[in-house]
C-alpha cells in the first residue's frame, strides 16, 4: 500500500465518518435524552426504519426533502411516545417493550414502504465545504450535510440544558431517583413519556437522513442495527451529548472502513470489515461495562446498568 | 396479616392461587391475540381491505387442507426450536435476541464441515450426525458467550447477543464469498451443497422434515428439565432473584452460560435442520427471520417449553399463509411482520393484566359481596 492510497483511505474515513455518523448521532441523542429520564428505549431502531421509509414517501409527496425530515420525526414521536405510555403500566418490561416496538416499526416501514422502492425521491442538498480544495476527493468527503451541523448544535444544547435548565434538573432527577422526584411533586411518568416521545423523534430524523442523503434511498436493507448500536454508544459515551457526538464519530469511522478500503481496490475480506462496527461495539460495551466512571455517571433509575 | 389474608381467601374463594395463576396465563395471552386481532382488523378497514377475507385466507393457507398444515408445520419446526432458545435464558432472567445469529452460524457450520464428509465418501448415517452436533456446539458456544459475558463481564445481554448476530451473519459472508464458495453459485453465492445422499428426508407418510419432530422432543426435555430437576429449579431461582440464589451458594454463573448454551445449541440444530432438509446448502436464505419470531413465540408461550410448540404451529400457520395473502389481496408480504409487531405489543401491554382480572381475585374477607 502506497502513501497515495493511505491518503485516499484516510480522506475516505473521514468523509465517511461525517456521512455514515449522523444516524448514529441523532439516534444516540435521543436515546441520551429518554436514558437520562431513567428509562430505556430498546426499539430506536424502530423508529430509524420507519423514520427513513416515512421522510422517503414524504419527500416524494411532497416534493420537500426538509417535510420529509420532519415527517420522519413526527412519525418516531409517535412510536416513542407509544412506547412510553406502554411502559408506565404497572409490570410492563421496558426491555421487551423495545423489542416488540422494534419489529413493529419495522414491519410498517416494510409495510408501507413497497410502493416508494422503486421511484426517486428529491434528497437533501449537501453543503459543499471541500471548495477550497482542487482534489476532487476532499471536495467529495466533504460534502456535509446540514443535519449533520443540526446534530452538533443539537448536542450542545442538550450538553448545556441538562446543566444549566430547570427542565434539565427534573429529567436529570428523575433518572437518578424517581422517590425524590415523586416528593418534588414531578410526575415520573409524565417526564419519562416526554423524554422517550422526545428521544423518538430525533429517532426518526436520524432514519431521515438514512434514505434522503446517505445511502439516500430507500429499500428494506436500508439500516442493519445502527439503532441498536446507538444505544450501545450511549453506555460507552457514559449519557453524555458531547461524548455521544464524538462515539458517533468513531462509529461512523469503523462503518466507513470496508467502503474506503475497497476505494482502493482492496476487497478482500469486505464482509469482515463490515462487521468492523459490530464488533468494535462489541469491545466497546466489554470494556465499558465495569468501569466505575460509567457506574458513576450512570442514571440511578436505569435498569439496563444495574 | 398477609398471611392471614391470603390462607384465609383459599378457603373462602373457591380457586387457588395456583389455579389461578394458569387461568390468566391461558386466557389473557388468548385476549391478547383476540384484541390484537381486532386491532389489526381496524387497520385492515382502514386501509379498504376485508378482515374477514384476510382471516379467511390465514385459516386455509395455515389449516385448510393437508398440503397447508404440512407447510405450517414445516415453518414451526425452526420457529419451536428459536422459541426454545428465547424462552430456557428468559427463565433464568435473561432477555437474548441473538437466536437468529445462531441459527445461521449453526446452518453454516453444519454445511462447511459436510464439504469434506461428503468428499470423504461418508455415509450420512454417521455425517449427519457430526453436522447436527457441529451445528449445536457452534450455536451453544456463540449464544454461552453473549451470557457469559453478561455474567462475568456484566455486558448487558439484550444488545451483545444482537451485535453477535451481526457478527455471525458477516462471518457466513465472508466465507461464503470466499472460501467456501460453490463456484456453480452465481447470483446466489452459496457453499458447495450437501448432495441428496445427506439431504434429510420427510417424516414417514408425510412432507414434513424431521426437525418438526426433533423440536418437540426438545420442548418436552427441556420442559422436564426446567420445572422436575434441580437444574431448571436453580435457574429458575436464579431468575427470580440473582442475590438469593448466590447467597444459597448456587453456581450462578455455569448456571447462566449452561442456559445459554442450551439455547444456543437448540437455534443451532434449527440452522442445521434448515441446510440439512430444506435448502440443501448454506447461504443467505438462512437469514430468514426464524430467530426474531421465535422471541415473539416464546412471549406468547410465557417461556414454558411445551407451550412453544402450539404458538410456534400458530406461527408457522401465519408464515405459510402469508404467499397466499399477498396474492389473492394485493397486499405485501411485510403485511404478517405488521400483524407480529402488533401481536408483540399487544401481548407486552397485557402483562399489565396479571394479578388484576377482578373476578379472579381471591375474596378478601373484608369485602362480602
Amino acid at each position: 500500500m502506497s502513501q497515495g492510497d493511505l491518503f485516499i483511505v484516510f480522506i475516505a474515513l473521514i468523509g465517511g465518518a461525517i456521512r455514515v455518523s449522523t444516524p448514529f448521532m441523532f439516534v444516540a441523542l435521543g436515546e441520551c435524552l429518554t436514558e437520562k429520564s431513567g428509562r430505556i428505549n430498546l426499539g430506536l431502531e424502530g423508529n430509524l426504519v420507519l423514520g427513513a421509509m416515512v421522510a422517503y414517501a414524504g419527500s416524494y409527496t411532497t416534493g420537500s426533502p426538509w417535510l420529509g425530515v420532519l415527517m420522519a420525526g413526527c412519525s418516531g414521536l409517535v412510536l416513542g411516545a407509544m412506547h412510553g405510555y406502554i411502559c408506565k403500566l404497572p409490570k410492563v418490561n421496558d426491555i421487551a417493550v423495545g423489542i416488540a416496538f422494534m419489529s413493529f416499526g419495522i414491519g410498517l416501514a416494510f409495510f408501507f414502504g413497497k410502493p416508494y422502492i422503486q421511484p426517486t425521491a428529491p434528497r437533501l442538498e449537501a453543503i459543499p465545504l471541500g471548495g477550497w480544495s482542487s482534489d476532487p476527493l476532499v471536495a467529495q468527503a466533504l460534502q456535509v450535510n446540514p443535519l449533520f451541523f443540526l446534530g452538533i448544535a443539537l448536542a450542545l444544547f442538550l450538553r448545556w440544558a441538562f446543566a444549566n435548565t430547570r427542565w434539565g434538573l427534573i429529567l436529570r432527577m428523575t433518572g437518578d431517583s424517581a422517590a425524590s422526584a415523586r416528593a418534588m411533586g414531578v410526575s415520573v411518568d409524565l417526564v419519562r413519556l416526554l423524554a422517550t416521545a422526545a428521544g423518538g423523534f430525533l429517532a426518526g430524523v436520524g432514519g431521515a437522513f438514512l434514505s434522503l442523503f446517505y445511502p439516500g434511498s430507500w429499500n428494506e436493507g436500508l439500516s442493519s442495527g445502527q439503532g441498536l448500536m446507538a444505544v450501545a454508544l450511549v453506555i460507552f459515551a457514559r449519557w453524555d451529548p458531547i461524548r455521544c457526538v464524538l462515539a458517533a464519530l468513531l462509529f461512523g469511522a469503523a462503518g466507513a472502513l470496508g467502503p474506503s478500503l475497497q476505494s482502493i481496490g482492496v476487497s478482500q475480506g469486505y464482509y469482515f470489515f463490515n462487521a468492523a462496527p459490530y464488533i468494535l461495539t462489541l469491545f466497546i460495551m466489554i470494556a465499558s461495562a465495569r468501569s466505575k466512571s460509567a457506574a458513576r455517571e450512570a442514571p440511578g433509575e436505569l435498569s439496563i446498568v444495574k | 396479616m398477609t398471611a392471614v389474608l391470603a390462607s384465609s381467601s383459599i378457603e373462602r374463594g373457591g380457586l387457588s392461587p395456583r389455579a389461578i395463576r394458569m387461568i390468566e396465563a391461558v386466557i389473557i395471552p388468548l385476549g391478547a391475540l383476540v384484541a390484537s386481532a381486532a386491532l389489526f382488523s381496524v387497520f385492515l378497514l382502514f386501509l379498504g381491505k376485508s378482515p374477514v377475507t384476510f382471516f379467511n385466507l390465514i385459516w386455509t393457507g395455515g389449516f385448510g387442507s393437508a398440503f397447508s398444515i404440512q407447510n405450517t408445520l414445516q415453518r414451526a419446526a425452526p420457529l419451536i426450536l428459536t422459541g426454545l432458545a428465547f424462552a430456557i435464558p428468559a427463565r433464568i432472567g435473561l432477555t437474548l435476541i441473538g437466536a437468529e445469529g445462531a441459527l445461521v452460524l449453526g446452518g453454516f457450520s453444519a454445511a462447511a464441515i459436510a464439504i469434506p464428509l461428503v468428499r470423504g465418501g461418508w455415509t450420512p448415517w454417521i455425517g449427519l450426525p457430526i453436522m447436527a452436533i457441529a451445528a449445536m456446539l457452534v450455536g451453544a458456544f456463540w449464544i454461552g458467550l453473549a451470557g457469559w459475558l453478561r455474567h462475568y463481564r456484566g455486558v448487558n445481554e439484550t444488545i451483545s447477543s444482537l451485535l453477535l448476530s451481526y457478527i455471525a451473519i458477516a462471518i457466513m459472508n465472508f466465507f461464503v464469498e470466499g472460501a467456501l464458495r460453490d463456484p456453480a453459485s452465481a447470483n446466489k453465492p452459496s457453499t458447495m451443497p450437501i448432495g441428496d445422499a445427506y439431504r434429510i428426508g420427510p417424516m414417514p407418510g408425510t412432507s414434513v422434515h424431521w426437525g418438526l419432530a426433533a423440536g418437540v422432543v426438545l420442548a418436552v426435555i427441556l420442559w422436564l428439565l426446567m420445572s422436575r430437576t434441580t437444574f431448571g429449579f436453580a435457574a429458575r431461582m436464579t431468575g427470580g432473584n440473582v442475590r438469593a440464589a448466590q447467597a444459597q451458594g448456587l453456581p450462578v454463573g455455569f448456571l447462566v452460560v449452561a442456559c445459554c448454551a442450551i439455547a444456543g445449541a437448540c437455534a443451532g440444530l434449527a440452522g442445521f435442520f434448515e441446510v440439512a432438509a430444506i435448502h440443501g446448502q448454506a447461504n443467505a436464505s438462512l437469514v430468514a427471520g426464524y430467530g426474531f419470531t421465535g422471541i415473539l413465540v416464546a412471549f406468547l408461550a410465557r417461556q414454558n417449553p411445551l407451550a412453544v410448540v402450539p404458538v410456534a404451529i400458530l406461527f408457522g400457520a401465519l408464515a405459510a399463509a402469508g404467499g397466499l395473502v399477498q396474492r389473492r389481496m394485493a397486499m405485501p408480504d411485510a403485511t404478517v411482520l405488521v400483524l407480529q409487531g402488533m401481536i408483540f405489543v399487544v401481548l407486552l401491554v397485557s402483562e399489565t393484566f396479571y394479578g388484576r382480572i377482578p373476578f379472579l381475585q381471591p375474596k378478601r374477607a373484608g369485602d362480602r359481596s
